[in-house]
């Protein structure tokens, strides 16, 4: 029986999203973990070697062996450490819901928010008035799919769509700040609430980074043009 | 008998992989063949994220995205497992699955390419992820991804190059050269030869007609 207590390290970087979803996975389950903090513009050579063809973070390494994609290496680790609190839920219907929904983040929300930080005028309209019907899709589907959802999707404790939701959402401010947007807001009631109580989850707010670092590292993403 | 309907496309590789899956595990379903330009009511209720092709309607409920259906099966019929059971293994297995998906707009750019230049472009991107799947998978000279058996991410990776016969001929550019990807060529001959593969493989007359059609449809709308 493998040693499960065995080196696990992350390789990372902080203002990204998909290393915190792993950060806040591996604190959830109490497995502990070292954390190796990437340079971006100038990656290890472990980290080229662990993932050579998508060079990128996360990277989890359990037992010498690399596990890349961050949906990947959370079920991963909801496999391997499969005491509770599990991510997944177990029944296998909802798990394909789970499924579905993470999926649809990854395919659908994350791929336009970084654009929308570069757009102008009315290209950025679009893609605010864009985000917001994706954040309307979401709240509907959540109604639909988690009728019965208490504060967190698992009930009282979070899985992997409140990691997946609270790195996204804790700091709904900032990006509403940087774009002068407002897309999580008390219009969609159901997901305004669940990001909020995520804010006040401890392990959220022991792992993401504040606001104001968020803020600054979202304005040197932004083009230093003026609005047209 | 599980109450089970596929709504699907036939020449789609995201419904071959759910109708090879059933198949693999001998499942009996209902094949409700979807006709893209009229999708049914059911569908649309079903799926009204996306309105796409596949869905898995079980005891009424659905499930939407291939890989989701063939995971959701996989672990309602452990028959003929198609995930391997190692963790890690599996974590790879889901890798790779997520890598063939990055072929699919290189594909849907050679398809609607309007000029040798951008066809040779886009061939050339099939052809550097052809080759990590060559070097990377397999080097040790596998039969399948799965081993000695096919599993999921010979489905996946099948499904995609079942359609690629069609750009193939549509196109009429070669782009599974056996001499520059021998392992990749022979893995190829070797699933399409798996008995139930075999018996549920696309017509290749009929893909071509099939996507013929699609694309005037499609540039004559544009």
């Amino acid at each position: 029986m493998e040693d499960k207590l065995s080196e696990v390290v992350l390789f990372g970087s902080w203002y990204s999203p998909y290393t915190s979803r792993v950060k806040l996975a591996l604190k959830l389950k109490g497995i502990p973990f070292k954390y190796v903090e990437e340079n971006l513009s100038n990656k290890s050579e472990l980290l080229l070697k662990y993932n050579p063809i998508h060079k990128k973070v996360p990277v989890l390494l359990h037992n010498g062996m690399p596990i890349c994609e961050s949906l990947i290496i959370l079920e991963y680790i909801d496999e391997v450490w499969n005491h509770a609190p599990k991510l997944l839920p177990e029944d296998p219907y909802q798990r394909s819901r789970v499924r579905f929904w993470a999926n649809y983040t990854d395919q659908k929300i994350m791929p336009a928010s970084y654009p929308l930080l570069l757009l102008k005028g009315e290209k950025k309209q679009k893609a605010i008035e864009d985000m917001e019907e994706m954040q309307r899709v979401l709240e509907e589907g959540i109604k639909q799919d988690f009728p019965e959802q208490f504060s967190f999707f698992n009930g009282k404790t979070i899985g992997l769509l409140d990691i997946f939701m609270g790195v996204n959402c804790y700091n709904y401010k900032a990006f509403h700040e940087v774009t002068n947007s407002e897309i999580i807001g008390p219009k969609n009631p159901k997901i305004f609430m669940w990001v909020n109580a995520l804010k006040e989850h401890p392990l959220m707010k022991d792992t993401l980074p504040p606001h104001d670092k968020v803020v600054a590292m979202l304005k040197t993403m932004i083009a230093p043009t003026p609005d047209v | 008998m599980a109450d089970l309907k596929l709504h699907g496309f036939w020449y789609s590789p995201y419904t071959m992989r759910v109708v090879w899956t059933l198949k693999l595990k001998g499942i009996s379903y209902e094949n409700i063949e979807e006709d893209r330009y009229n999708k049914s009511p059911q569908l649309l209720e079903y799926n009204p994220v996306h309105k796409k092709t596949p869905v898995l309607v079980h005891g009424g409920k659905p499930i939407c995205e291939s890989m989701v259906i063939v995971e959701y099966i996989d672990e309602l019929w452990p028959q003929n497992p198609l995930l391997p059971h190692d963790p890690y293994q599996r974590a790879q297995a889901k890798f790779w699955i997520a890598y063939a998906e990055q072929m699919v707009p290189v594909k849907t750019a050679m398809i609607f390419s309007t000029n040798a230049e951008e066809k040779e472009k886009a061939v050339e991107k099939t052809w550097e992820h052809f080759k990590i799947l060559e070097d990377h998978c397999l080097a040790d000279k596998r039969e399948f991804f799965g081993g000695e058996k096919i599993n999921i991410v010979d489905i996946a990776i099948g499904s995609l190059f079942a359609f690629l016969v069609t750009i193939e001929d549509l196109k009429q550019v070669k782009i599974l050269v056996a001499e520059k990807f021998p392992r990749l060529h022979l893995w190829f001959d070797n699933f399409k030869n798996v008995p139930i593969i075999k018996e549920n493989f696309p017509d290749r007359e009929k893909m071509l007609a099939t996507m013929k059609y699609i694309l005037q449809r499609r540039l004559a709308s544009s």
